[in-house]
């Protein structure tokens, strides 16, 4: 098919998408009205059990067994990286160059390190309070580390992230939450039902009962997760390398 | 008026759609892809919003003083951005394998199978 011809077919499906979306968004309830009926028992949900952020009660109380789900997603996601960016046999390891970095850079990256990592651990231990959790504090921890990359060079980054120890740690976090939800299956209720612990004092850091143990367990799943993801592209960008003679023929 | 933020939605889908079909580089793909994707968190927030409201956090605001806006979508927009950003890295994994596999990352000139 030439380029014409599929630039006048996506016109026309384009086009027909577009009206067909158009007419459903003229057709939808008015933007910024007042009628939002899950939105209100999710909040009053969220207050009986004494969860500030209504947000995390609906990822890790209210729909507990979705974000479930959603964690088993970006596992596989991850193992599914693991497994495209391994070596492969017509390739080798290079140790990789100590790099030189600009000392303002070093000095700054070094700085801002430690405070990059204490915030991602902060947004992550009050995810039930204020706005954040697991999935965002997980990011912003693992990027921190990163910052030794930018800072330092490769192999500061390497030792001071043993790959093998956040594997470890990512399938321990995912196998936590399943835990946390069979307590509640031994507990007598169903699966991932927020009853086993008591709900504390609203707005204090161990209110909301199961919620904080769910929100660490994904903090420590995601933070593990980039940290394996980050590792597999950047070995493939600075360490792995094409043996001579071998690839570049293969292509056409 | 009252549609534009679910247009403004619909506009950046079919953006990155065009985008899609027109690219000439997988990275451009993947990133194409990421701009539909966005247009799905555009969608979730204009239908959760309500005229005036806060965030639905209560950890300064006493609850029922002000109205908040719908914190099903948001939770919903939350994983929408996790499995985006997961999709977005398992893809440009491929798109590694095929650039030193096929030395092109040009789709056009992706036509013929090999193992």
């Amino acid at each position: 098919m030439n380029r014409r011809l599929r630039l006048w077919l996506v016109g026309v499906g384009g086009a027909g998408l577009a009206a067909l979306l158009v007419a459903a968004c003229l057709d939808l309830p008015r933007f910024g009205g007042d009628r939002h009926p899950y939105g209100d028992r999710a909040v009053r949900a969220s207050l009986s059990r004494h969860t500030a952020n209504t947000i995390s009660s609906v990822n890790f109380d209210q729909r507990a067994f979705d974000t479930l789900g959603e964690m088993s997603i970006l596992f596989a996601a991850v193992l599914g990286c693991v497994v495209l960016l391994r070596q492969t046999r017509d390739e080798h390891r290079d140790r990789p160059e100590p790099a030189e970095v600009a000392r303002p850079v070093r000095g700054y990256a070094l700085l801002v390190l430690p405070v990059a990592l204490l915030t991602g651990l902060y947004v992550i231990a009050h995810g039930q309070l204020s706005p954040g959790g697991g999935f965002q504090g997980g990011v912003v921890a693992a990027t921190a580390l990163h910052l030794l990359y930018l800072g330092a060079d490769y192999r500061a980054l390497e030792r001071v992230r043993p790959i093998g120890v956040f594997e470890v740690g990512d399938a321990l976090s995912a196998a936590a939450y399943l835990v946390t939800g069979l307590a509640a299956v031994l507990a007598g209720t169903a699966f991932l039902t927020n009853t086993l612990l008591p709900y504390g004092t609203f707005n204090t850091l161990s209110s909301g009962g199961t919620v904080p143990l769910l929100n660490a367990a994904i903090g420590m799943e995601v933070a593990c997760a980039v940290v394996v993801l980050l590792a597999r592209f950047l070995d493939q960008a600075v360490e792995i390398e094409q043996d001579k003679g071998e690839g570049e023929v293969r292509a056409p | 008026m009252h549609v534009l933020p679910y247009l403004v939605a619909v506009w950046i889908f079919l953006v990155g759609c065009y985008g899609l079909a027109t690219s000439r580089n997988l990275i451009h793909a993947v990133g194409c892809l990421a701009v539909c994707q966005s247009a799905t968190y555009v969608l979730l927030l204009a239908v959760g919003y309500r005229d005036g409201a806060t965030a639905p956090v209560f950890s300064d605001v006493k609850p029922g003083s002000r109205p908040v806006v719908d914190p099903v979508v948001q939770a919903l927009a939350l994983t929408d951005v996790v499995v985006g950003a997961t999709v977005t890295a398992l893809l440009l994994a491929l798109v590694v394998q095929v650039a030193k596999r096929h030395g092109t990352v040009d789709p056009d000139e992706l036509s013929e199978l090999r193992g």
